[in-house]
């Protein structure tokens, strides 16, 4: 384990407990915005720099951003924040708590199956790799995704497309 | 609505063209009038003044700030008579008028002066009716100076101190412009 | 890679990183002279000789200024937001190639400050970033001026951003590479021979519909006139810098023309060649050829002109960016969106579908 990834894994860690400990919403996306970097972080130590960039781009530079967005629009702080009842609480905790109890039993007995450095192949997260796994592959469920996303991109356009009759300002 | 005059031209409002709705080529037209402009200044003279070492030229009509002037022994004019006072649409001008002693004739040009002779330039408009109703020739509006900004109000009520021509011949002005050379060492003839 | 080559890349880096601060310091003079010129103005001519240690008085003004936090504001975020904002402009100048390499001997020293194989991605994803400077800055002010010019900021990024990628994709289907610098190398016939001018192999000339959507989504991902709407002064009085004082707003400024200044790079690396430049190969013939250089000094020659070349682009582009400033009034924000999702997004599709058939076709690869 390399110094590196100890510092991304203990930084990681603790913005993703700054997520949920942070009484700021906004406190709380940002922290999260951390975690995904840190994230990247470790795509790039297992040489997936595709990955990387994708997870950045679409993370943290999209998705985030519209969660910043609305959590702005509402002004959410502690004064807003309703009041939760006792039982609601207890429910949480008694979820949470089995979920962290089975992800521990699940993971308890894994041993990492390491690499081996005859056979390792340092290019398997290069761009041009992962393009002719998913296009020779994948080729079925990657066109679908992308007809998916093409539909809402479209829907998006005619939404915004201006009706005849509509004002004009 | 009939229209009275007839001459009213009647505004069509027509679709905008396919290029006109690209709106590109209005941007291309805009941006050279621009880069014109750009090598108009770049190679023409400008038209700026650069002010503190370029300075516009006043206009021959100009009037600034007031002066009390003195006659040619270097005595002083005004007589604290009190009609620039009256004629001041904006009351700008007060004054206390005395009685000269004995001794103070070559300071005073009449028997009677004026103490105190104080112009509030906040007030003052500079249409020049203290100058015409002055009897004596005392007051003038100068041409070439102006009241500048102050940080205080007080600061713009011009007593004497400020007001009264100086003495010395290379300092005084003739209907508010300052002497030449040779008229500075006319008048320091007729002094003596 | 040896240490000694180690050490040169280092000075590459910290040399991108001085002439991205020292360019963004000279934009704010230019862009004072030139809005001057093509207003029939003088501009800044005092400080020194044609006014060129203004930007060295406005540090000095902006430094001495009083650092002011408005009531209710977060102090913490209200500070984070502006350094946010100049680092992500900062960092995406890491991956642009401004020249081939240098040869002294086996040291090969590569203009750029690294080389990663998803360059493109890189500068995509930091650009992605800029919006939350200007986001929690605008949050942070407590102010709803700010907040607004924020949220604008934020949509009008995420909006033109889609519009950009897809512009870019067509660029990388030809290309076949997200490496700017192959992208570089791919602009230019290779072997001798007199061309016409390797202008024509750029990727403009391959590529007219998706530069033109392109440079669109430059100047509204820069927050540039005419899409300057998140600090729109009618509207929202300063926007999301409304409340910023001092060195704080200096920092949103400059952050502002390092983007300006990447985006210029990327544009001529990625449109007008990069470091190539018209009959080149001709050049490198005739300093190796013609004149008693050594070989490796031949190269050096060639590369440095490269240089120069791509800088000559990204400074005509800055150019632009500041002609089109003082010539365009600003859009309003329904038309903004309307632009871009509605025009720019099926016209870079369509974008897509035309260079994949051609590419089917043969007509260009």
């Amino acid at each position: 384990m390399s110094p590196l990834f100890l510092f991304l894994s203990f930084v990681a860690l603790l913005s993703a407990l700054g997520v949920v400990l942070a009484k700021n919403p906004v406190h709380s996306v940002l922290f999260l915005i951390l975690t995904f970097f840190t994230l990247s972080g470790h795509y790039l130590l297992l040489n997936a720099q595709f990955l990387a960039a994708v997870n950045i781009i679409v993370y943290a530079g999209a998705i985030m951003v519209l969660f910043l967005f609305v959590i702005m629009f509402l002004n959410l702080n502690e004064e807003t924040e309703p009041h939760k009842p006792a039982l609601a609480k207890f429910a949480a905790a008694i979820a949470g708590g089995s979920l962290l109890l089975i992800l521990v039993a699940a993971l308890r007995n894994v041993s990492p199956a390491g690499y081996d450095p005859a056979s390792f192949d340092s290019q398997i997260g290069m761009v041009d790799r992962l393009g002719m796994v998913l296009f020779r592959d994948y080729a079925l469920p990657f066109e679908l995704a992308s007809i998916l996303l093409l539909a809402a991109m479209v829907g998006s356009v005619m939404l915004g497309k201006r009706e005849t009759g509509e004002r004009n300002f | 609505m009939e229209s009275l005059s007839k001459r009213a031209k009647v505004l069509e409002k027509k679709p905008m063209t396919l290029a006109e709705r690209a709106y590109l080529p209005a941007i291309f037209q805009g941006l050279s009038i621009t880069m014109q402009h750009f090598f108009r200044a770049a190679t023409k003279k400008q038209v700026t003044i650069r002010y503190p070492e370029e300075t516009r030229p006043f206009s021959p009509v100009f009037r600034g700030l007031h002066v009390l002037k003195r006659d040619e022994a270097g005595r002083e004019r005004c007589t604290a008579c009190g009609l620039c006072a009256v004629a001041c649409p904006a009351e700008a001008i007060t004054m206390v008028a005395g009685e000269r002693k004995k001794g103070e004739e070559n300071l005073y040009r009449e028997e009677k002066y004026a103490v105190s002779y104080e112009i509030n330039m906040l007030r003052c408009i500079f249409c020049g009716l203290c100058e015409e109703a002055c009897p004596k020739a005392a007051v003038y509006l100068q041409a070439d100076k102006m009241a500048p900004p102050r940080f205080e109000r007080d600061e713009f009520i011009y007593g004497k101190d400020r007001l009264v021509e100086p003495v010395t011949p290379d300092n005084r002005s003739k209907r508010g412009i300052q002497l030449t050379p040779e008229q500075a060492d006319k008048l320091r003839a007729s002094m003596a | 890679m040896t240490l000694p080559a180690l050490g040169w890349q280092g000075l590459v880096v910290l040399a991108t990183f001085g002439i991205s601060l020292l360019i963004a310091t000279y934009c704010t003079y230019a862009e004072r002279v030139i809005a001057a010129f093509l207003q029939d103005r003088v501009g800044p001519d005092r400080a020194g000789p044609f006014g060129l240690l203004q930007p060295l008085a406005d540090a000095v003004k902006l430094f001495t200024k009083e650092e002011f936090f408005p009531a209710g504001a977060n102090r913490a975020l209200f500070v984070f937001g502006p350094c946010l904002a100049m680092i992500t402009a900062l960092m995406s100048s890491a991956v642009i190639p401004f020249g081939n390499f240098l040869k002294f001997g086996d040291t090969e020293i590569h203009l750029q400050g690294i080389e990663i194989n998803v360059g493109m991605l890189y500068v995509f994803g930091i650009v992605s970033l800029g919006v939350y400077g200007i986001m929690i800055g605008g949050w942070a002010s407590n102010n709803k001026f700010s907040l607004l010019g924020a949220i604008r900021a934020a949509s009008q990024n995420i909006s033109y951003e889609l519009a950009m990628g897809l512009a870019l994709i067509a660029v990388l289907m030809m290309s076949g590479t997200l490496s700017l610098r192959e992208i570089t190398l791919q602009q230019t016939h290779v072997g001798g021979g007199w061309h016409i001018g390797d202008i024509f192999t750029w990727n403009v000339f391959k590529q007219p519909l998706g530069f033109v959507i392109f440079i669109v989504c430059a100047f509204a991902e820069t927050n540039r006139t005419p899409f300057d709407l998140p600090e729109c002064e009618t509207e929202l009085i300063g926007g999301y810098h409304t409340e910023y004082s001092s060195m704080k707003m200096g920092l949103y400024l400059f952050a502002e023309y390092v983007n300006v200044f990447v985006a210029t790079a990327v544009m001529s690396v990625l449109y007008f060649g990069g470091f190539n430049y018209p009959f080149q190969y001709e050049f490198l013939d005739f300093l190796t050829n013609k004149t008693s250089l050594s070989a490796d000094w031949a190269h050096n020659i060639f590369v440095l002109m490269g240089v120069v070349a791509m800088f000559a682009k990204i400074f005509t582009g800055i150019f632009f960016f500041m002609w089109v400033r003082w010539t365009l009034p600003r859009f309003r924000y329904d038309q903004l969106m309307r632009l871009g999702w509605t025009i720019l997004i099926p016209l870079a599709i369509f974008n897509i579908l035309l260079t994949g058939g051609l590419i089917t076709f043969g007509v260009i690869q």
